[in-house]
């Protein structure tokens, strides 16, 4: 941005540059599901912007990527499913407008497991993303597009959404800084629902302080949304270096001990554990006794919300060809729905079993019933700890192909992140090592709208690691 | 004993705009398909956005039906496929976790039969389906989205009713409450629609569904119960099911019994959080709440010394009532709601009337005033009100155009009776003998004057010309 301001080159050739490397390496990594063919009109627009001297925006022409689930006016959002292959979204949703108006380019939207339901981007029904750490490796999800753009510098930032994980995930296995923010901190205006209760948009970029920066603009109460919270304009940047000396740190127990995890992500773990102590904060153990049960929970209540959220792809009013006459109203749509892919339909059967009438009292409610007391459960230790911490996920990234038949064990992976989502307070994933040339993150997370000090503690834990470049 | 219950779907027809978008919840005079818009429409990505004058209708609606209110409401999902519903699910409200809908509990007199209500709740209407030809027999059905979203108020009823006469009542009722609170126009098409449900004495309950009208309801209810009867007395058992309104034959027929097995995978819509409704928001909505059709009657009656029959009339339509009081005053409210009933209703008995006639308060004090003043007869004021209801224009000025001045000059009457007794050599003959003809030359006189001759004087003037007293 700097040498844009500093006219050693305009935005069009910063764009330009961009896209040839996008051209260069998403053949193989495969983070993009499309290109915006306006991104250079874009460009030109804004460098004639500087050169009248006119007010140009925060993001100055910075090259943007955008999960393929949520909308631009005039633009496919297909949320990598093929329901919405032929998808143009008739607005635009308000992240897109506010980075819009502060001059971002959207350089093209990213790939995701189909309408983010996975975390390795192996549902997607256009092919999978490939982690540029280990291109036999799966890059994380749903977000793993976002995550890969970033990683291999085919943009500066990306933004995400996280239902269960799906920013933090692949933010930890792409090695890039993920943040989930309070639940309403961020408009979900314009992201397709997949389980609109718990889920956020939230930015991926490679520093702590680029993600403080996206957050000052994506962030705040939104007419178009009546969940968000005024925040007052909060200054996410400012005094984002003011360390976390005296802090109260909780090592949240059950996800430092769980079975799942492997003995590489411990290690890291007990490291930064050290190293939060460097910086002067106090760290001690605490336990959440509820988070064994959150995966189940969470699966549950994100069929039932998904299981309604997708009922309306009934090919009825927009979708793809398919000759109606014929059909009786259900066979249609039962024809219609055969093109979701197995992930999907596998939560829209659990969605459709596990809240209805008969079964609702052994699952559903029960799910609701851990929500609220995990949240009793956080409201709690927030009363004492400043911050909870614990890896991203238990594991590095796996390979193709090594979990997607054996579901209970790939839901699993989702253990340490799913309790931000129930609970809607705000969780980071920071890059902390690369063990056997793949990265690991480190958690951590805060009490609701905290995303300040949360930031302060990433931009310290950031600030005391050197990693290497992601390989070309 | 028979045991009848309602459903009623009430659309809030005077707000603005749809419960959850910025379309318009006037729907009706747009072409199809196009009163929609992204939200609506369900198109991926939109989101809900609750319109907050609805819920004050609706808390509205509840306290005057003297419901229980909570002091926040939440909206739950109702899941199911059908092609109305763009989002393949309706956002409505549900008591099942704890009270949260507008109001329940509530109570409404009629007669003197206190009918309960169970619950009152906010939703959304879907579109609307049109069929090619009969609906089991279509080949064709075409959706028309303009509907979808527009608020609705579900009122449901206990099993209070035993006749069909009682239920026909009580919907009477209703829709005068509601036009009454300024919340809908039960009378456009569509706006009050009711689902009957029905059971006799050792049966089950079966419900009747796709009612057209109040009065088919009650067409339907009563044959319901006559078919129940039958079957009771022929012994047959009386299976709980879901019946149709056949219009064209006047019967219920069983509708498919896959609507029995209904699941609705109820849960919390998360999109509208909680909304709070507490007690100054109450208070507000109770002191601007309009006068009860009752109160209103019993005023009338005790203050103007209206009869109770002109009151009941004059109370319960919101128009005609809005038109009294403010027309009347100190002296003439019982002659302007005497005029209102007798000869307003009867020219404006339409809506299509009433939305363009000119008529105002002031137009109907003016025509009382002067007609006590002698400066227009009644006969004269029917025709000046009919004038008015066409173009408005002041009292006056109709009287000078259409000369309906009063004829009390005596030359001039003199000399109208003059000819008339010239005319009328018979009748002035038996007037002489039987002094009840004397009226029948006075309607004469009226007659010839266009009903403007002052009817006394034209009497006095006749008694002295004919010689009689």
């Amino acid at each position: 941005m700097n040498c844009i301001k500093n006219n050693e080159f305009t935005v069009e050739e910063f764009i330009a540059e961009s896209l040839e490397h996008i051209n260069k390496v998403d053949e193989k990594l495969h983070a993009f599901l499309r290109i915006n063919d306006l991104a250079i009109k874009k460009a030109k627009e804004i460098d004639a912007k500087i050169k009248s001297n006119q007010n140009v925006g925060r993001c100055y022409g910075m090259p943007i990527s955008v999960k393929d689930n949520i909308c631009m006016e005039g633009s496919k959002t297909t949320c990598a499913s093929k329901v919405l292959e032929n998808f143009i979204a008739p607005y635009t949703s308000t992240v897109i407008s506010k980075l819009h108006s502060e001059d971002a380019i959207i350089i093209g939207k990213t790939n995701l497991d189909e309408f983010a339901m996975g975390l390795s981007t192996e549902f997607s029904a256009y092919g999978p993303s490939r982690n540029p750490w280990n291109n036999d490796c799966v890059p994380g999800g749903s977000s793993g597009g976002s995550g890969v753009s970033v990683a291999a510098n085919e943009c500066i930032a990306s933004l995400g959404s996280d239902t269960g994980g799906s920013i933090r995930n692949p933010a930890s296995f792409c090695s890039v800084v993920g943040l989930k923010p309070t639940y309403g901190l961020v408009s979900r205006y314009g992201l397709v629902s997949y389980a609109n209760s718990i889920e956020q948009i939230g930015p991926m970029t490679k520093t702590v302080e680029d993600s403080a920066f996206l957050l000052n603009m994506i962030s705040g109460i939104d007419p178009n949304d009546n969940t968000t919270i005024d925040n007052k304009n909060q200054d996410y940047l400012n005094n984002i270096d003011a360390g976390i000396n005296g802090k109260k740190i909780g090592i949240v127990t059950e996800m430092t001990n769980s079975d799942g995890l492997s003995a590489d992500v411990l290690d890291a773990t007990n490291d930064s554990i050290k190293t939060f102590e460097k910086l002067g904060a106090n760290c001690e153990q605490v336990s959440l006794q509820m988070v064994p049960y959150t995966v189940a929970a969470y699966y549950t209540i994100t069929s039932t919300e998904a299981g309604s959220n997708l009922a309306r792809y009934d090919n009825v009013r927009y979708g793809y060809e398919l000759d109606s006459s014929g059909f009786e109203f259900n066979s249609y749509i039962s024809q219609a729905r055969s093109k979701l892919g197995p992930e999907v339909i596998r939560r829209m059967i659990l969605g459709g079993f596990v809240p209805s009438a008969g079964h609702a009292g052994k699952y559903f409610l029960k799910a609701l019933k851990v929500k609220s007391k995990l949240i009793n459960e956080i409201n709690y230790v927030f009363k004492k700890f400043d911050f909870l911490i614990s890896p991203t996920v238990p594991i590095q990234p796996f390979k193709f192909g090594e979990k997607i038949n054996d579901p209970v064990s790939f839901m699993m992976v989702d253990f340490n992140t799913v309790t931000a989502n129930l609970t809607g307070i705000p969780a980071i994933s920071v890059p902390y090592k690369i063990t056997n040339g793949l990265p690991i993150g480190i958690q951590i997370m805060s009490n609701h709208l905290e995303e300040h000090s949360l930031l302060q503690a990433a931009y310290a834990l950031e600030k005391t690691v050197d990693l290497p470049e992601v390989p070309a | 004993m028979t045991k009848i219950g309602l459903e009623i779907h009430c659309q809030l027809t005077n707000l603005e705009s749809k419960l959850f978008c910025p379309c318009k919840a006037d729907y009706r005079k747009f072409e199809p398909n196009t009163n929609i818009c992204p939200i609506c429409m369900g198109i991926p990505g939109s989101l809900p956005l609750l319109n907050k004058s609805a819920v004050e209708k609706a808390t509205l609606i509840a306290m005057a039906l003297d419901c229980r209110t909570p002091d926040k409401i939440a909206f739950f999902r109702k899941n199911y496929f059908y092609p109305d519903l763009p989002k393949n699910f309706q956002i409505t409200q549900l008591n099942v976790y704890g009270n949260t809908s507008i109001g329940w509990e509530g109570k409404i007199s009629v007669g003197d039969k206190e009918i309960r209500i169970r619950r009152i709740q906010l939703e959304e209407d879907p579109g609307r389906l049109i069929y090619e030809g009969a609906t089991e027999k279509t080949k064709l059905t075409l959706v028309d989205y303009n509907r979808a979203g527009t608020p609705l108020v579900e009122i449901v009823t206990e099993p209070d009713f035993e006749t069909p006469h009682q239920v026909r009542e009580f919907l009477n009722i209703l829709s005068d409450l509601l036009e009454n609170l300024n919340v809908s126009d039960p009378g456009l098409e569509g706006a009050m629609r009711a689902d009957a449900n029905v059971s006799i004495e050792g049966g089950s309950k079966v419900e009747i569904k796709n009612i057209g009208s109040f009065h088919d309801l009650e067409k339907a209810v009563h044959f319901e119960i006559t078919r129940q009867q039958s079957l009771a007395e022929r012994k047959i058992e009386i299976i709980q099911e879901t019946r149709h309104w056949d219009e064209g034959r006047k019967i219920t027929v069983s509708a498919r019994t896959k609507e029995e097995e209904a699941e609705y995978r109820y849960h919390l819509e998360a999109d509208i959080p909680w909304v709070r409704i507490n007690d100054d928001t109450k208070n507000q909505l109770q002191t601007h709440m309009p006068e009860s059709i009752s109160s209103k009657k019993k005023r009338y009656v005790s203050k103007y010394s209206i009869t109770p029959q002109v009151a009941d009339i004059l109370s319960s339509d919101r128009y005609f009532s809005e038109l009294f009081e403010n027309a009347k005053n100190e002296t003439n409210a019982k002659d302007v709601a005497n005029m209102i009933t007798t000869d307003v209703m009867g020219l404006l008995d339409t809506r299509e009337k009433r939305n363009v006639s000119k008529l105002n308060a002031e137009h109907l004090s003016d025509l009382i005033a002067s007609m006590k003043l002698n400066k227009i007869t009644r006969s004269s004021a029917k025709l000046a009100l009919d004038e008015i209801i066409k173009n408005g224009k002041p009292l006056q000025q109709i009287i000078g155009e259409l000369d309906l001045g009063h004829v009390s000059d005596e030359e001039e009457l003199t000399n109208i009776i003059t000819q008339v007794l010239s005319e009328e050599i018979k009748a002035v003959e038996e007037a002489k003998q039987n002094p009840e003809i004397v009226n029948f030359l006075v309607g004469k006189v009226m007659q010839k004057t266009h009903g403007k001759a002052d009817p006394e004087l034209t009497l006095t003037l006749l008694k002295k010309n004919l010689a009689i007293d």
